[in-house]
């Protein structure tokens, strides 16, 4: 069976390295597979950029099958692109019509600052997660799965915020360019099981605090977060960051 | 205690209490307004008017309004600025994420009832503190009845008035259930519930200060 490709006209950001200016560059790719995904787009790109000498287009990706969180990239207005509830390695070429053009930028964020043409740093992330995004557990023998009980109805929320693949596409969509979905659901995760209560109070206080000096904007309730997350985390969550630190605060 | 006044939380918390303050008065306001739809030469308007004029509780109650305008202002001001700091390099492509569309636009509707804010200050408060010369047609400082009506007969003023409204409607769609999501009131029984109240709230509100001037203009 033979299916019909995609000839597109991309405008990527090109930047080489941190300090430089950076610019849309336009490439035509020919003949490109509906069936494919929009990174293997990109690498096919790559190759014909290769080929003639050039350099190729920076991209962050990992596992290439949405869990990883590595892939990034704000297409067409949309991180993740035109899809909801993916990320852009299992976003497929069949979103697009013959003849689009797409814009491809790098996630926009002050706390995200670009490295590479599209690679941008999110170690901002990572610095949050230490301030307290974990349980302490001292070292011994693996308890009875079942010895602390847990409510149904929070081991499901608890699971579906820890769905979060810190991947920044809240941050990125955000026009506050705000880390509340991303803290929001490392605080729920944990703030929802009996293991992760003990420690609950210092631990929204500490990653809010991190959060705040990082440089992320503030949480103005526009629901874009919620709408472009590929994890599909609620802003249910951002309300109980909300609760949780404004309890701390006063408790 | 002081992470609760200038965290990203605290700040949005201290904007949303003062934001329920500041709804509570604008129903307070409508109330007495209404009044003067009551056609009787405005004799329960006047009533209404010489009590939240001379009423010590009020009077105690006015310190607080503008505490809250200037706390709702001020961290607005300050939280929209680290907002375009947060991006400094914006997209070249506009975001296309749905989002609730009025809360993309909460500084513009705000800078609208901010201007509203100044006019009403001298059409009517700089006048009782005698800032502002009293009008033509009033008897004097306190007879807010004759300003209004010499005000809303004039078309251009009245309709100026009724879009200002229509900013303050869309300022409020957004802003009732924004502040109770930043107070951490999410729930799924109850959300729905405050999403409905929001609504009604920034529909009826505005339209209840709107119908004055129509009603002065076109009907008594």
């Amino acid at each position: 069976m033979e299916s019909k490709g995609l000839n597109l006209t991309l405008k990527i950001w090109r930047q080489e390295n941190a300090k430089a200016k950076g610019k849309f560059v336009t490439y035509e790719v020919k003949n490109i597979s509906p069936d494919c995904s929009f990174l293997e787009m990109l690498d096919q790109l790559n190759e014909t950029l290769v080929e003639k000498f050039e350099m190729p287009v920076c991209f962050d990706h990992d596992c290439r099958e949405g869990i990883c969180g590595m892939c990034s990239l704000y297409i067409n207005g949309r991180p993740h692109g035109n899809d909801s509830g993916v990320t852009t390695c299992q976003l497929h070429m069949r979103k697009f019509k013959d003849g689009d053009t797409i814009y491809i930028e790098p996630w926009r964020a002050k706390a995200f600052p670009v490295i590479r043409d599209l690679v941008v740093d999110r170690s901002a992330f990572d610095k949050i997660i230490q301030a307290g995004g974990y349980v302490s557990v001292n070292t011994g023998g693996v308890p009875d799965a079942n010895a602390i009980a847990i409510r149904k109805e929070n081991a499901d929320l608890a699971m579906d915020a820890a769905q979060c693949i810190g991947c920044g596409a809240c941050v990125a969509a955000c026009k506050n360019a705000s880390a509340m979905l991303f803290v929001s659901a490392k605080v729920s995760h944990l703030a929802l099981l009996p293991q992760g209560k003990i420690e609950a109070k210092e631990r929204v206080e500490a990653m809010v605090s991190r959060m705040d000096e990082l440089g992320f904007g503030n949480c103005s309730n526009t629901g874009a977060c919620e709408a472009e997350c590929p994890k599909e985390i609620k802003i249910t969550n951002i309300a109980r960051l909300n609760r949780e630190y404004i309890c701390s605060k006063l408790g | 205690m002081s992470n609760l006044v200038n965290s990203s939380i605290g700040k949005k918390l201290m904007m949303g209490l003062a934001g329920l303050f500041l709804c509570a008065f604008l129903l307070v306001h409508l109330g007495i307004n209404l009044l003067i739809l009551l056609n009787d030469g405005g004799e329960a308007y006047r009533m209404g008017v010489e009590f939240m004029t001379t009423n010590i509780l009020i009077k105690i109650m006015e310190i607080f309004l503008f505490g809250g305008f200037l706390l709702h202002i001020v961290y607005a001001i300050y939280v929209q600025v680290q907002n375009w700091f947060a991006r400094p390099i914006r997209y070249a492509k506009t975001n296309h994420s749905q989002t609730s569309f009025f809360s993309k636009y909460m500084i513009h509707t705000g800078v609208i009832i901010g201007i509203f804010l100044v006019l009403h200050f001298i059409n009517f408060y700089f006048v009782k503190l005698g800032i502002v010369a009293v009008p033509e047609g009033a008897e004097g400082k306190h007879d807010f009845y004759n300003m209004v009506l010499n005000l809303f007969k004039n078309p251009v003023y009245s309709w100026i008035y009724v879009v200002f409204m229509i900013g303050l409607a869309f300022h409020l769609n957004h802003a009732f259930q924004s502040a109770f999501q930043t107070l951490g009131w999410n729930h799924k029984k109850y959300t729905p519930i405050i999403n409905f109240v929001g609504t009604a709230y920034s529909i009826v509100v505005p339209a209840g200060f709107a119908i004055i001037p129509i009603y002065v203009l076109y009907i008594m």
